[in-house]
């Protein structure tokens, strides 16, 4: 249960987050929902690296299958991805939940300091 | 513990944030860049061409139609709002490519992509690129209104630039990690600086001066003659110049100094050349004028051409602009088209300088010393430090070798005297020949026109054509700036100019037609110092004789024409090389290649196989006939294509037809057998690899990204014929990149197309969504509106209203 708020909280803190600020508004929201609703053991990543996984993917799905991938294509020549533009939009959602994961860690470390 | 833990996850979360948020590298910030917010994401859309905007400094209502090939076409109120939403628009589609290409002429490129551009931002530097297009705005400026539309310009791609948000950013911003800085109208005389050291930034002189010395005077001129037999000039060959009533400046007592330079700076493209032609209302088919022009350069993406249509109530002009630049500049309007190919002359001359002593504060002239001054460069590399570059200026301009830069000692400079340093508003001229309604008004809009000088193409409505070479030339002791000159002889300086009347031209000749495709502008009889300038001997023939053998022209027979792929030059040599090659001794399989080639009808077409023997072949002949110029202590420049072929077929025997590390002596006919032996190994090889050798697989034209072409962003393995002396003239990367054909009815009819897209996105379809129709020789029919209506052919429509 725990696991779903949290993996909620994050995708919706991340969305409001991203009008204000640049990227890293993920790492802030990975960070801020682990402040406030600590996980245990590998879920305080997982949780939130999944939540940003998810995000980022189907913001990106979103935006650029109604394009017919042009630029994602392209990137995925450039980075490279054998112009692949789903291997684009996995890596692009693991850079986003690594990020995301990364900072929950430390907010959990952060959560666990302040209570006690 | 709890510290320890926390400890840990700060520097995980900080190493992530860094790494994901810097760029390291080529490696752009990941994190950054593929965020769907803000990142490259973002970029995969296309522009939004509806609605309303509302834009600083409009007096008026502008509305902005886009045809279905995205062609905006501007309906304003008045120039000022016309200009400026010019410039909106252009930065609208094209904003990072005509930053970049002012970036590229200021010599900036280290600002951007760091140290591997210094060794080119410091020639440009030392070219004085800044000082020619500071040189330049301060003519510009003396006439307001040009001005002031060039302020109206600049303030419509500034409004443009503000109001982007970070993910509106194009895709090459996000890229290399920085943003766009605000346009200013010094950027526009660095984009027209831009064109004048492409189109007249080359030049031989010290290269002459190294051959001069090495072979001597005689084996010179037999090198490289002023003239040639066969010319078929721009001005037909039997013009009568009696109205010409100045005189050429007489020769002086000079002496070519014996200096001796072993690097030179890059020379702009050797094929950078274009075609142009017009055939009056007699010669017409349908009785109405017909213009054609296709300036041949690099083939880039995004494209260096914008096609737009501009109107006011007042005048209404199509064509393709460039981005950077204010108005039309290869195009038409109700009344007139005009084309430009390139005029090239030797307007770049180099003095050799005596400075006084190590500090340089003054150098030789006549029998004193006149002071230099010191422009510092400082050029600002992205990860490292400054590089400051103090270039030192004599009166005729920067000296561009010494001591810091490929010179040769101390006391001892090589000044650069260059047409493009001395300043001219070649704005206007374009801004005039947009409302231009009869061939005075034209003539009225050339007349200041000074570099790169062009042979500007007419033809109007009223069915007369005309051609005039006009830009700004020094009028030359016979021989004068061929070799390095002696500055401190005030004796060797540029004298006068040619009038500007006295420019060669020619209108509605007896042929019926005018044409230029960078040959000899004129014939010997010119009475001013003309020598050749590495003019083109292939193309023009070509087309002229086109002309000749048929009566009557239609708009067909120009299209046909852009697209011949007829080899000339292929078809003087190849059967002198069939009559005396021993091919006795050929293999099989070189008896292969060598029937192919003999079969061939001299047409370089994609599914040929001879044109790519022909391109090899020729090569490897060249190359060996020349090998006395490969010289690691000497720069060189090689013979032209025309009087290396002369010498072949004429003086086959010459000593130049040995092979210098050989201890036999060599003949033409023994080069021809060396030389096609290994070109068979060589299409034999690339056989094996890549199939069979095709001219279209085998030469492989590409347009490639601004940013060193970078694959992804480029298109690769365009099927387009031709060679770089064709008149469809394709090569690997270069070639015509913007074909039109106006038939000057009422209104025109006009055809247009060029190698790349409207889009400067390379997310968009409009990308590069013209590059097959452009390789197979098919044109868009333009759309030009005779009013502010929309019709089924415009897919969207956006109106520009004055910010209250």
């Amino acid at each position: 249960m725990k696991n779903a708020i949290n993996f909620i909280v994050t995708i919706i803190v991340a969305l409001i987050l991203s009008q204000f600020l640049p990227w890293w508004s993920i790492m802030v929201a990975g960070f801020v929902t682990a402040l406030f609703f600590s996980l245990k053991r590998s879920a305080v990543f997982l949780v939130p690296f999944l939540a940003i996984l998810l995000l980022w993917s189907v913001y990106c799905f979103w935006l650029s299958s109604g394009h017919d991938f042009i630029m994602a294509k392209k990137i995925a020549v450039l980075l490279p991805l054998d112009g692949n533009p789903y291997l684009l939009i996995l890596v692009t959602g693991l850079i986003g939940g690594l990020a995301a994961g990364v900072a929950a860690i430390l907010g959990k470390q952060c959560a666990v300091l302040i209570r006690n | 513990m709890r510290f320890f833990k926390l400890g840990i996850a700060l520097i995980l979360t900080v190493l992530v944030f860094f790494v994901l948020n810097t760029k390291l590298g080529s490696i752009p910030p990941m994190g950054k860049f593929l965020n769907p917010v803000s990142g490259v994401w973002q970029n995969d859309s296309e522009e939004i061409i509806t609605g309303n905007l509302s834009i600083d400094g409009l007096l008026d209502v502008v509305t902005v139609h886009y045809d279905s090939i995205l062609i905006p076409h501007i309906f304003a109120q008045n120039d000022s709002d016309l200009y400026r939403a010019q410039g909106y628009i252009t930065a609208k589609h094209r904003l990072w490519q005509m930053e970049f290409q002012t970036f590229a002429a200021a010599g900036r490129l280290s600002e951007i992509i760091g140290e591997k551009a210094l060794e080119y931002d410091q020639q440009q530097r030392r070219r004085g690129m800044i000082f020619g297009a500071e040189n330049a705005l301060i003519k510009m400026k003396e006439d307001p209104e040009t001005y002031k539309f060039m302020e109206a310009y600049r303030d419509g791609v500034n409004s443009y630039i503000n109001q982007l948000d970070t993910n509106d950013l194009p895709v090459e911003y996000k890229l290399l990690d920085y943003k766009p800085e605000l346009w200013s109208s010094e950027k526009t005389a660095l984009l027209l600086m831009y064109m004048t050291k492409m189109l007249a930034g080359g030049d031989s002189d010290l290269e002459y001066t190294n051959a001069l010395h090495l072979f001597g005077k005689e084996r010179f001129d037999l090198l490289f003659p002023d003239f040639y037999g066969e010319l078929d000039p721009v001005i037909p060959e039997d013009t009568n110049w009696d109205f010409i009533t100045t005189e050429i400046t007489a020769t002086p007592e000079h002496k070519i100094p014996r200096d001796s330079i072993s690097e030179t700076i890059d020379k702009p493209h050797p094929n950078n050349g274009s075609n142009n032609w017009a055939v009056a209302a007699e010669k017409s088919a349908s009785g109405n004028a017909i213009l054609a022009n296709d300036p041949h350069l690099g083939l880039n993406l995004p494209s260096i051409w914008f096609v737009m249509q501009l109107q006011t109530p007042e005048h209404n002009a199509m064509g393709a602009t460039l981005p950077g630049a204010l108005g039309v500049i290869s195009g038409f309007n109700n009344h007139i088209s005009w084309g430009v190919t390139n005029a090239t002359r030797d307007v770049l001359d180099w003095y050799k300088i005596e400075f006084k002593d190590a500090s340089r504060q003054q150098y030789k002239y006549g029998n004193g010393w006149k002071n230099t001054r010191v422009r510092v460069e400082n050029i600002k590399i992205n990860g490292a430090e400054t590089l400051q570059d103090s270039v030192i200026y004599t009166h005729y301009g920067p000296v561009t070798y010494d001591k810091n830069f490929k010179g040769n000692g101390e006391k001892i400079g090589y000044a650069m005297k260059w047409t493009g340093h001395i300043g001219g508003n070649n704005q206007l001229p374009f801004l005039q020949l947009n409302k231009a309604k009869t061939y005075e008004d034209y003539e009225n809009a050339l007349k200041n026109y000074t570099a790169p000088a062009q042979n500007f193409a007419f033809a109007s409505t009223s069915g007369d054509v005309a051609l005039w070479i006009q830009g700004l030339f020094p009028n030359k002791w016979k021989g004068q700036g061929k070799f390095l000159m002696d500055g401190s002889n005030p004796e060797n300086e540029w004298q006068s100019f040619i009038p500007q009347q006295f420019n060669a031209h020619v209108k509605n000749p007896e042929r019926g037609f005018i044409s230029s495709a960078n040959q000899h502008p004129v014939d010997e009889t010119y009475p001013f110092y003309v020598f050749n300038d590495g003019y083109e001997t292939y193309r023009n023939r070509v087309i002229n004789d086109f002309f000749r053998n048929k009566e009557k022209i239609s708009v067909e027979d120009f299209k046909s024409l852009q697209n011949n792929n007829f080899n000339l030059k292929a078809s003087e040599l190849l059967p002198n090389i069939f009559e005396h090659m021993d091919v006795t001794g050929l293999t099989s399989e070189e008896k292969e290649i060598y029937n192919q080639i003999k079969a061939w009808d001299f047409y370089s077409e994609i599914d040929q196989l001879a044109p790519s023997i022909w391109d090899l072949w020729w090569e490897k002949l060249y190359d060996q006939v020349w090998d006395e110029f490969e010289n690691d202590d000497l720069a060189l420049d090689t013979p032209f294509i025309y009087q290396t072929i002369y010498l072949l077929k004429n003086n086959p025997e010459d000593q130049f037809m040995d092979i210098v590390s050989t201890p036999e002596t060599e003949t033409a006919k023994d080069l021809f057998l060396i030389t096609f032996k290994a070109s068979a190994k060589e299409l034999l090889d690339w056989k094996a690899k890549n199939g069979n050798y095709n001219w279209s697989e085998y030469k492989g034209t590409f347009t490639g990204h601004l940013l060193q072409a970078l694959p992804a962003f480029s298109r690769f393995d365009i099927p387009i014929g031709g060679d770089y002396n064709t008149v469809n003239a394709a090569s690997k990367n270069h070639g015509p990149s913007w074909r039109m054909i106006v038939e000057m009815s009422t209104p025109p009819r006009a055809l247009g197309i060029y190698p790349g897209g409207q889009s400067g996105n390379p997310g968009s379809k409009y990308y590069d969504n013209f590059i097959d129709d452009w390789a197979a020789g098919n044109y868009h029919e333009l759309l030009f509106m005779q009013d502010n209506t929309t019709n089924s052919q415009i897919m969207a429509t956006q109106t520009l209203t004055p910010k209250q």
